[in-house]
């Protein structure tokens, strides 16, 4: 055979063995449920200032973000020097909208300070059985589409404490803060439905907000919670970018050079 | 490789390449170094610490310093007397820079006699211009160690340095210029930010 | 060695230097007068590659180590006050978590490429033993560095490898107790891994680069078609296929960093945590010794290994024996592979298909140890072990190819080895287990088919070709 044949047959085999016998266990079924797509937009401005308000006003009595700042959050969303807002402007904001909580010296705290929460934290873990998380990284440890189908996954369940479950964090300890605007849902019980597919809901008694709207507001919240677990994201593609770009330039010189000298070797 | 090849090589396509691709590669490395060298700069955790402090002067006496911390560093807030606001003008020809000529040691709205924006109310960073000790309030007149002429002000324990109660500095003393008037502005009547100039002022 | 004074052709202030320091001397014998094979392909890049993954991982520790605090109580806050508040230092901690993951990858095809053109042969057995020492130092730099973020993975990682050592008998339990320095991982723990991490390990490192590169250039170095290129030589003394390393390959190893780069930093700026896999999600959670992650896989240049572990159920101080000895298995590589022929390009078929199914098969053991383990898996993982075991006694049994008789006696032996371990293994109330093992010999008996009874029956498949003279192409 010749060697070209050999490197085939060598580049072939690999994958085809690798593929061929894995596809052939088959593998084990995937397991949990599946979750609804958050489809998270960092673009979107406007969601993500309704979310971090909604998070402020909704979640943040509980739950910390303590790896982020007040102010770095406000540039990130949009309120920043690029749409007209000046350092006054922020801080009178954040102080309407999103500052609730207060330093030792009773007056809020100040704009660069860590978005921590007001309730203590010994005090939560008593009421709720369970430390209450810090949401910093929710967004990566679990991810947008998880918080996304945890905030629309309550369901009625007269067997835990609460009286509420949830569809992708069973026997969870939060009670169910939004759901005087989403209503009580119920878990529609068919043969199998725990195992696999997303478990069938439905509205059983009507909150405050209509079905689009309520949908609206966790996706701003998942949006917010999102963006919040990497700062960084907001940023970094457009670095990518230009340094591939530069790359490419860096490329077509030190290519003509190797072909230039190799011009020497036969 | 043969060496006719060196008498047909193209040198100065060689030599132009080897400069456009050290020049690419040159620029690459300095844009690689750049976010190693600026994670130097203050955090956004030393920013948030480093922000601007808020005082209330209102119960402060005449003749009393109030210290506070801005930047790690320790700000004095100084309610002068009439009387030490009389004898300051004394001091001048003592003075290394009676006039507060040094644009850097103070903003612009500091760079009168009294070194403050209102005459009674002095605003200083406590930290001695010489090598960075934190100098001794001194108010009374006269004392014993500091002499006869002494009109109240500050001595540095560490080099000897003297200062009057304007922040600025004698003569033959080490520190070579005044101490420092932070940027500061007045919210209030009784209410002083530091660290801000204060917009339009 | 010049006698003293020494004696430089240099002038100025190179020529002041080289009379006090062999600066040229060493330019000359490792760059501008190393005379390397002129046919290198694209696989000879990865060593310099592994090089310059060395240089960011330093460069980028040294400036993380400015921010990061080594201490139990405040790691995993420094990491994240890395990646939200200070300046740049998201980019910089991106470039060391990948820069982990790209080590491992370019070195194992650095590793590949030298089992490929049997860069191992020829005098060269001390460049493979060190560089897999070096593998070995990088594995204990890479283990460490997972640990520091401490997360969960991190948390219950170092758990695992740590227990490693507890399964030891007798010295186990003291021996684990004093590397941890408590009873349970915790801030000493954390804190001797630091000092490993950014002092001892990385040193180690340096030192072995250094030594690898000298040991090679003392021999010189390999090529795809594994000709010495100093046994012909010109009137100069200048091998005939050799071209000075500097400029031909300088010039020529640029496009590729420059390739690297880009793949590099796409992965920084586009996919950093590249599905999970470089940086994975359960890390995001801070360290919680109360609380296993439902789902734990090591990093994924470990999880060949892993599964290696997992496979090994006699005992916990077997399995970990057997990782460890597949570890060392290729250490003795050198030494198991006695065929005189170093590229595969000129061994038989079989040798080939050995190498791709031992490729395919580490690929298939890197799969199963991220993945949880059902009946399949657990039986698959045994098999795949069993064959990247038997990979160096079929390359030991190619070794000679000109009496195929003895590829039978290798079969029936090594056959009779698996399907003995089997008996062993079966036990009819397990019916589950049983039924894996009654259908999952197939794989090692096999593999042994076609690397052994192939070339015995296919006489093509046995056929040898002579090594050319001079390099090809």
């Amino acid at each position: 055979m010749s060697n070209s044949i050999r490197k085939w047959i060598f580049v072939l085999t690999v994958p085809v063995l690798v593929v061929g016998i894995l596809g052939m266990m088959g593998g084990g079924a995937g397991h949990g449920v599946t979750l609804q797509s958050a489809n998270v937009n960092f673009d979107d401005k406007a969601s993500l200032q309704r979310g971090a308000k909604y998070y402020q006003n909704y979640c943040s009595g509980c739950h910390s973000l303590r790896f982020s700042r007040f102010n770095r959050v406000a540039k990130d969303i949009g309120l920043n020097a690029e749409n007209g807002f000046s350092d006054d402007d922020v801080t009178t904001l954040l102080n309407e909208n999103l500052i609730f909580i207060r330093g030792e010296d009773g007056k809020k705290v100040k704009v660069g300070s860590l978005m921590k929460t007001a309730y203590n934290p010994k005090a939560a873990a008593e009421a709720f059985g369970a430390s209450v998380p810090d949401l910093s990284l929710v967004g990566r440890s679990r991810g947008a589409d998880w918080i996304y189908s945890y905030l629309n996954g309550f369901y009625l369940d007269p067997s835990r404490p609460t009286g509420m479950n949830n569809t992708v964090f069973k026997d969870v300890g939060m009670p169910h803060v939004l759901g005087n605007l989403q209503g009580w849902q119920t878990l529609d019980h068919n043969k199998g439905d725990e195992h696999h597919g997303a478990p069938k809901l439905s509205l059983s008694k009507p909150g405050s907000m209509t079905g689009a709207e309520y949908d609206k507001l966790t996706r701003d919240i998942t949006n917010f919670l999102a963006y919040v677990s990497e700062p960084a994201q907001l940023s970094r593609k457009m670095y990518g970018i230009f340094t591939l770009l530069f790359l490419m330039v860096l490329f077509g010189f030190a290519y003509a050079l190797s072909k230039e000298y190799w011009k020497d070797i036969h | 490789m043969s060496d006719s090849d060196s008498n047909t090589v193209n040198k100065g396509r060689r030599r132009m390449l080897i400069a456009a691709t050290s020049v690419v590669g040159a620029v690459g490395t300095a844009a690689f170094a750049t976010p190693l060298l600026i994670s130097w700069m203050p955090s956004e955790r030393a920013k948030a610490a480093g922000a601007p402090v808020e005082v209330n002067v209102s119960k402060v006496e005449p003749g009393q310093l109030l210290r506070v911390i801005w930047r790690g560093k320790p700000i004095w807030v100084v309610k002068r007397t009439d009387q030490m606001i009389a004898d300051l003008p004394k001091n001048s020809a003592l003075l290394v820079d009676p006039e507060s000529a040094v644009a850097t040691q103070q903003p612009d709205y500091a760079q009168n006699e009294g070194r403050a924006r209102k005459p009674d109310m002095l605003v200083l960073i406590g930290i001695c211009t010489h090598l960075g000790c934190s100098p001794t309030y001194r108010p009374e007149l006269a004392p014993a160690d500091l002499g006869a002429n002494w009109k109240g002000g500050w001595y540095c324990p560490c080099h000897g340095s003297r200062f009057d109660l304007a922040g600025r500095v004698f003569k033959n003393v080490p520190a070579p210029t005044n101490l420092v008037v932070p940027p500061h502005f007045y919210k209030s009547d009784d209410v002083i930010l530091i660290g801000e100039d204060g917009g339009a002022a | 060695m010049a006698a003293y004074p020494r004696t430089t052709e240099a002038t100025g202030v190179l020529g002041w230097i080289d009379e006090r320091f062999p600066l040229l001397e060493t330019w000359k014998a490792h760059m501008s007068e190393y005379y390397a094979p002129k046919n290198f392909n694209v696989w000879y890049y990865f060593g310099v590659l592994a090089m310059l993954v060395l240089v960011i991982q330093i460069v980028s520790g040294i400036f993380l180590t400015m921010h990061y605090k080594p201490d139990a109580e405040l790691a995993f806050a420094s990491v994240e006050y890395i990646m939200r508040d200070v300046p740049g230092g998201w980019f910089i901690r991106y470039m060391h978590s990948t820069g982990a993951s790209a080590f491992f990858i370019v070195v194992y095809f650095h590793m590949f490429r030298g089992i490929m053109y049997g860069s191992y042969k020829g005098k060269r057995e001390l460049v493979w033993l060190i560089g897999m020492a070096l593998y070995l130092a990088l594995m204990a730099e890479a283990f460490m560095g997972y640990m520091l973020p401490w997360g969960q993975m991190s948390f219950w990682g170092a758990q695992v490898i740590i227990n490693l050592f507890q399964t030891i008998p007798v010295v186990g339990d003291g021996l684990s107790i004093w590397i941890r320095g408590d009873f349970v991982i915790s801030d000493p723990t954390l804190n001797r891994l630091f000092a490993f991490h950014v002092a001892a390990v990385p040193l180690i490192l340096v030192a072995l680069v250094f030594v690898h590169i000298v040991a090679l250039h003392t021999v010189g170095s390999n090529n795809p078609d594994g000709v010495e290129i100093k046994a012909i030589k010109d009137d100069k003394g200048i091998p005939l296929d050799g071209i000075p390393f500097h400029p031909y390959y300088t010039v020529h190893d640029i496009p590729a960093i420059v390739v690297f780069l880009m793949a590099f930093f796409a992965i920084i700026f586009f996919a950093p945590e590249m599905g999970g896999y470089f940086l994975e999600h359960a890390n995001f959670e801070p360290a919680n010794p109360l609380k296993t992650p439902k789902h734990i896989a090591p990093v994924w240049y470990f999880t060949p290994f892993y599964t290696v572990l997992r496979a090994v159920t006699l005992s916990p101080f077997m399995g970990t024996l057997a990782m460890f000895g597949a570890i060392i298995m290729l250490f003795l590589l050198p030494w198991l592979d006695r065929n005189p022929i170093k590229s595969w390009r000129y061994r038989n078929t079989a040798h080939m298909l050995n190498l791709a199914i031992f490729a395919a098969v580490f690929m298939i053991l890197g799969y199963l140890g991220v993945k949880a383990v059902t009946p399949e898996y657990k039986e698959l993982g045994v098999r795949m072990t069993e064959i990247y075991f038997l990979f160096f006694a079929v390359i030991f049994a190619h070794s000679k190819s000109e009496n195929p008789g003895r590829y039978l006696i290798w079969f029936l032996v090594l056959a009779a080895a698996i399907i003995g371990i089997d008996f062993w293994r079966y036990n009819p109330d397990d019916a589950v287990s049983a039924g894996q093992i009654m259908w999952q010999w197939v794989w090692p008996i096999g593999y042994l088919a076609l690397t052994l009874l192939l070339p015995l029956f296919l006489r093509g498949c046995n056929a040898e070709k002579t090594v050319p003279e001079r390099v090809t192409s």
